[in-house]
């Protein structure tokens, strides 16, 4: 494992982003590393583009991840992670949900959603993991819960032990969501 | 123990260990979720107000009759408080009392980038301002024990990326809370001229220990390591000069008003050019500059928006003859265009219809503050002026007052958090002036934009405490308007003959348009659906700027998943081709 990690989360408004940005700062906490996180609230949550900056590692000064400084961006839609793709480092990695959330400017016919993303990205990153994280999270009973599929993707990305990750998803999540969520995080961890 | 909190949770946690009292606020981001995480404190009493003055007068009630009391706003919300500020300044305090002033450089979420640190000397009161979430803790708890040791408020200033990032912060045990004794002490909390004249010189002689104190305290930290050149910084700034340079000389000023001469010199002098790198403002330089030092700083770095470790790293590195960093953006060319993701307003918004009416009638509105800005946006663009809370009113009559031909077009459009904070006066002015204006107040039953905070007509409290709700219609009425009517937005076309109506009318007229915000009640069950043998395809459902009705391959359509089902595209239809899924086709 690297001694610092930069990960930019990538979604839209209501993906739960932000949750996701909080299981991982709390497994970096869980695992005594020193982690900052950084998110932007306010206009963003309605149906805006959201973001937040996780930097784990020995020592962490600034909270946020720059141009070309992620080691890894995980998206939880397509766009985003192509609006996102000059944050990562040159060898670095893009993990995304391939879900389509058409933004208003689209809506109205005033913009074009670009065809191909998961293609385009391809073709600029050495690596790419990209899945219908929606449709293992509805399998899993609950459509809301693809944003922790596409965790534990990302954790078996990283690194960190399994147990770690599901006690973060027992500080972090709802009692009444636990069961769902652990289900699909492990449906990810499993995946690749 | 250790755990992760945001800035503002670290906040809310130092006032607890500190042994806080009172705690008063009024919502603003970034600042609203310092006083949501004080509530897990039940011995501190804590409560919004419904602006940032009383907030900071019931905090200063609160400070003279003996808590440790801290009160919370957004930047902008200083100016609100500023009256009260500046004389509670010659005061002083009995228990200990903090201001945070959260602002929010690069405008995440406000409609100005004022730098408060400002109000900290026009003040003259001590200015705190934390790197990270265990500064904020800390320098919390230290605050509070300035403001007693001089007799004076003390402003904690932190911006939108220490307000909401996480970090590690080591909790202690809290002390128990502070109750210091209430003595009448006329001479130094009535302000009247012949005392006040006493309490300035009083001021001046505290700010002459203050700067004693600057070049003494712990909060100022002076770490000499490569000499080349030594970099004076503050706040979130601090942690992009370490993340650009770790080998620097740093200057770190934990307490950014006042400054030391002495401790500023000495630095100075042991490296052999200094710049100073600072948000917004060039605050810190100023003075710096009248200590008679050489120093670069909004030379090379902007008065607007964020720094960057980055930018820190590449103007610095170009100044001194470095090499700069390589350029990452080539990942980006050649990328198809990007369409940008604006906030909206969410599907089965009640403002939407007011917006759609407004624009339909081509009424010149003012504006206020709240998620019904974003009627200023396309499709709807229903909005003329915006500029502060509660302004939307005063700017209507004057208006009014100076373009008559205006008079019987001019709408003021307010929401009920807003009205309560500073919306009151304005509607006092125009009845009071003989205005003819129409004030339409969306009473959405929150302080959505914030994250749905209580108000003084929720008939709840900050702490969830059923209480009396204010009746706005009955407030209305009470102030002497006479034409006060209210009505269910998504009733479109009775709100639209309704604005005709009060718009046209010789009197001050308000319409109070009622529906709870969308994401706390459901406004109806079920989604809408296209009958595609009748839809002519005109797009008029579209001028609605509804997230749910979409174009598709040139036809509009309706997704069913984030369809509210509130009805009001049922009623733009000209042909009557939408309906609920599941009715009966007519």
């Amino acid at each position: 494992m690297l001694n610092k990690i930069n990960l930019l989360l990538v979604g839209v408004g209501g993906q739960g982003t932000i949750l996701a940005s909080k299981i991982l700062a709390e497994v970096a906490l869980l695992s005594g590393l020193d982690v900052k996180m950084s998110e932007i609230h306010g206009m963003a949550q309605r149906g805006g583009s959201v973001v937040t900056h996780v930097k784990m590692g020995d020592e962490i000064y600034s909270p946020l991840v720059e141009k070309g400084e992620a080691d890894i961006i995980l998206s939880f839609e397509q766009l985003e992670a192509l609006r996102w793709l000059s944050f990562l480092k040159p060898d670095g990695e893009i993990i995304t949900g391939t879900q389509v959330i058409e933004p208003v400017p689209v809506i109205m016919g005033k913009a074009v959603y670009p065809s191909g993303i998961v293609k385009t990205i391809q073709g600029r990153v050495q690596k790419l993991i990209s899945l219908d994280a929606l449709a293992f999270a509805t399998e899993c009973g609950n459509a809301k819960a693809s944003n922790v599929v596409l965790m534990g993707v990302l954790a078996r990305r990283l690194g960190f032990a399994k147990e770690i990750w599901l006690k973060a998803l027992d500080n972090k999540v709802p009692a009444k969501f636990l069961d769902i969520n652990k289900k699909a995080f492990t449906q990810g961890y499993e995946l690749v | 123990m250790k755990v992760l909190l945001t800035g503002n949770e670290a906040i809310a946690r130092g006032a607890y260990e500190a042994g806080v009292g009172v705690a008063a606020g009024y919502p603003g981001t970034p600042s609203t979720e310092i006083l949501e995480s004080i509530v897990q404190y039940p011995r501190i009493y804590s409560q919004w107000s419904p602006n940032e003055k009383v907030a900071f007068e019931v905090g200063v009630g609160a400070s003279i009759a003996g808590s440790r009391t801290l009160v919370t706003m957004k930047h902008v919300g200083v100016n609100v408080a500023a009256d009260p500020l500046l004389t509670f300044s010659y005061t002083g305090v009995n228990g200990g009392f903090v201001l945070v002033s959260a602002d929010d450089p690069g405008m995440h979420s406000s409609q100005n980038e004022q730098d408060n640190r400002r109000y900290g000397r026009l003040a003259k009161i001590p200015v705190l301002e934390p790197a990270d979430s265990r500064e904020a803790k800390e320098f919390a708890a230290k605050a509070f024990e300035i403001s007693e040791a001089f007799d004076t408020p003390v402003m904690l200033r932190i911006t939108t990326r220490i307000a909401h990032s996480q970090g590690m912060v080591e909790l202690a045990e809290p002390v128990p809370v502070v109750k210091k004794e209430y003595i009448k002490n006329a001479q130094k909390y009535v302000m009247i001229p012949a005392y006040g004249r006493i309490r300035h010189t009083v001021v001046e002689e505290r700010t002459e220990k203050l700067v004693q104190y600057a070049g003494e305290t712990e909060l100022n930290v002076t770490k000499i390591k490569d000499r080349k050149f030594g970099i004076i910084t503050s706040g979130i700034c601090y942690q992009y000069v370490k993340e650009a340079f770790p080998q620097a000389s740093i200057l770190k000023l934990g307490m950014t008003y006042p400054l030391s001469q002495k401790l500023v010199k000495d630095f100075a002098s042991q490296v052999d050019r200094v710049f100073v790198v600072e948000e917004l403002e060039p605050f810190l330089e100023e003075t710096v500059v009248t200590m008679g030092l050489k120093v670069d700083g909004k030379r090379l770095f902007p008065l607007i928006g964020e720094l960057s470790a980055k930018m820190v790293r590449e103007k610095i590195n170009r100044e001194m003859g470095l090499a700069s960093s390589p350029d990452e953006e080539k990942t980006r060319e050649g990328l198809p265009s990007i369409p940008a993701r604006p906030p909206v307003l969410c599907p089965g918004c009640p403002h939407r219809a007011v917006f759609y009416v407004l624009k339909k009638l081509k009424m010149v509105v003012t504006g206020d503050i709240g998620c019904y800005t974003l009627g200023a946006l396309p499709p709807l663009e229903a909005m003329d002026t915006t500029i502060c809370m509660g302004a939307s009113i005063g700017t209507a009559l004057g208006m009014e007052k100076s373009n008559p031909e205006l008079a019987k077009r001019i709408v003021a459009v307010i929401g009920d958090s807003t009205f309560f904070h500073s919306g009151i006066t304005g509607l006092v002015d125009m009845l009071y002036n003989k205005g003819k204006g129409t004030v339409l107040i969306l009473d959405n039953s929150t302080t959505a934009m914030t994250g749905h905070q209580q108000h003084p007509a929720t008939g709840k409290t900050l702490k969830n405490e059923p209480t009396e709700a204010v009746n706005i219609a009955g407030l209305v009425r009470g102030l002497g308007v006479k034409r006060v009517v209210e009505v269910d937005p998504f009733e479109l076309a009775r709100l639209e003959a309704l604005i005709k109506e009060e718009t046209a009318a010789e009197e001050v007229s308000v319409i109070i348009a009622k529906r709870p915000c969308a994401l706390l009640e459901k406004a109806a069950s079920g989604y809408m659906v296209i009958d595609e043998s009748k839809c002519i395809n005109c797009k008029q459902c579209m001028a609605l700027g509804c997230p749910a009705i979409a174009l598709r391959d040139g036809r509009v359509t309706i997704n069913p998943e984030i369809c509210n089902g509130c009805n009001l595209c049922t009623q733009v239809c000209k042909v009557g081709a939408i309906r609920k899924a599941g009715e009966d086709v007519e």
